[in-house]
């Protein structure tokens, strides 16, 4: 999509009067679905549709070896996968560049022990841990990307059962894992920190939360911050254009207060969520 | 052939199914709003989502445009979650290549091609969950996809897979389940109001005596996969055309 001038000004002109046009102000969202449990081939699943934006995260779980430097922790690591059914552009390799960025984002985001617990997931110190993937299948772009995958990531963590290893025993090089037959017997993961990002979008001399792609072409640069019980655990600016250390500040106050809210919201969506309700593509 | 007799004594295979069942197939046209058209199949736990793009002009190298007849391009691409062991690469290994041709085969037959000279139609598939006839699955939805689109098709391009059982007994839309426990696998995409076969693979050997009855009984799936997909189209017309309001004019479209 590409806009011209009259209707880049259209847009700035919103953003100033506080009214988008959407029709929203410069903190609202837009409505947003969520649905877990839809992969029935992971271990916890969540689909986000955040108006036309729509991200799949699935989380699968295998048993790896942990890090010599941290041998009482478990590994995460997160795949994004640029579907071209979202737009065209990502065909073949084309979607690589994005998928890096945000893997990266992520990664950084959910680095400190503080934001996950990875001790949680070591089975025996310095010999077996489990490693979760994270696998994020963007179906449509409707702008707002990083905020989507976060709470759909979130989400999906949320939904996560891993497995129970009632025992383990070691026999010379080789460790024997006793796991639980039972398959309601398993561990739910702590994701109460796990951070949430906020996308603040400069169009103007002002700010707006979850841009539309419409919006994000007109602004002069964003800044992405991982919003962590209050606490930042990772920003970063993104596009084109430079930025005041004052409305840096500023931003990322505003950034503070939308993903606090945010949280609200999303605990809340989460603890009505139905067991084997209707649910997926069909509906 | 197979180890373990896949149709028992009463004539029920593994599923539960008969030997000429299909398995049940639900879908939704119209699922994304960014693409010209899209489509959502469930067929039996294969899932398989298509978006369509264009007409639209030449992207990339102009060179390759047509003077008589639209490019098709197709992108097949597996999920890594689809598959019960995490895949590596969603696409760009050889079987995603392959199929990515054999979706480009199978539409070029249905699109009336030469109604857009210099153009481009791209048609991407990605597979949510494999269980199991994931190409027919894909042509399926590709061609509800082209509908959604309002892309000109000379008719319902449709796929389905048969098999042999206990030796001689034809069956159809082959389960992941019994694609491993049993012989070989004939996938055919054909044109089923025509009957003509657009496409045709075998997976194994098997004896050219068998050949004709599991081809006709792929055929018979093909007709009866058109079947269930005209009448999903119906249905969206009906609920796109009621939201809009000319259904409300009228007397009322019995579903």
């Amino acid at each position: 999509m590409t806009l011209s001038e009259a209707e880049k000004t259209f847009i700035l002109h919103g953003v100033q009067e506080n009214f988008r046009i959407d029709g929203r102000n410069r903190d609202d969202y837009r409505p947003m679905e969520l649905e877990t449990s839809i992969i029935t081939h992971a271990f916890g699943s969540a689909r986000l549709r955040l108006a036309n934006t729509d991200v799949v995260v699935t989380v699968k779980v295998e048993i790896d070896v942990p890090f010599p430097d941290r041998p009482l922790e478990g590994k995460m690591e997160f795949f994004i996968d640029c579907s071209a059914n979202a737009t065209p552009d990502f065909e073949g390799r084309g979607g690589e560049n994005l998928a890096t960025e945000i893997s990266n984002t992520l990664t950084a985001a959910y680095s400190s022990n503080s934001v996950f617990d990875y001790t949680k997931l070591c089975i025996l110190k310095g010999r077996k841990c489990w490693k979760i993937y994270v696998d994020i299948l963007i179906l449509e772009c409707g702008g707002n990307l990083y905020d989507a995958i976060s709470i759909a990531v979130k989400a999906a963590l949320w939904n996560t059962s891993i497995p129970l290893v009632k025992s383990v025993t070691i026999d010379g090089n080789n460790v024997d894992m006793n796991v639980s037959e039972n398959l309601s017997d398993c561990i739910k993961l702590d994701i109460s920190a796990a951070p949430l990002m906020v996308t603040l979008c400069k169009i103007g001399d002002h700010c707006v939360v979850d841009p539309t792609s419409a919006e994000e072409q007109c602004s002069q640069g964003a800044i992405v911050v991982a919003i962590s019980k209050g606490k930042f655990s990772t920003v970063f600016q993104t596009g084109g254009g430079s930025l005041h250390p004052l409305t840096l500040m500023e931003k990322l106050k505003l950034g503070a207060k939308v993903g606090n809210r945010l949280e609200e919201a999303l605990s809340e969506a989460l603890s009505k969520i139905k067991e084997n309700g209707e649910m997926g593509f069909l509906n | 052939m197979s180890r373990k007799e896949l149709i028992s004594k009463v004539g029920l295979r593994l599923d539960g199914r008969r030997a000429d069942e299909l398995r049940r197939i639900r879908c939704k046209l119209g699922v994304f709003s960014e693409p010209d058209g899209s489509a959502y199949i469930e067929q039996g736990l294969t899932k398989v989502l298509a978006a369509v793009y264009g007409p639209h002009q030449v992207r990339g190298n102009r060179l390759k445009a047509q003077a008589d007849a639209v490019i098709i391009n197709c992108q097949f691409s597996m999920a890594v979650f689809s598959t019960s062991e995490r895949k590596k690469r969603p696409r760009g290994d050889r079987k995603s290549t392959e199929l990515s041709l054999h979706l480009r085969q199978a539409l070029i037959a249905a699109i009336e091609v030469e109604k857009y000279p210099w153009s481009q139609i791209d048609v991407y598939v990605e597979v949510l969950h494999a269980d199991g006839g994931i190409f027919p699955a894909c042509v399926n939805a590709a061609t509800l996809a082209l509908i959604d689109a309002g892309i000109p098709i000379k008719e319902y391009v449709c796929a389905c897979t048969a098999s042999i059982a206990n030796n001689n007994q034809a069956m159809v839309d082959i389960s992941h389940e019994e694609e491993i426990l049993g012989g070989p696998t004939l996938t055919i995409v054909a044109l089923p109001m025509s009957e003509k076969i657009v496409l045709m693979e075998m997976s194994q050997r098997f004896h050219l005596d068998h050949l004709k009855s599991v081809l006709e009984k792929a055929l018979e799936g093909c007709k009866n996969t058109k079947n269930i997909l005209d009448q999903a189209v119906q249905n969206h017309i009906v609920d796109v055309g009621a939201s809009t309001g000319w259904a409300s004019t009228g007397e009322k479209v019995k579903r």
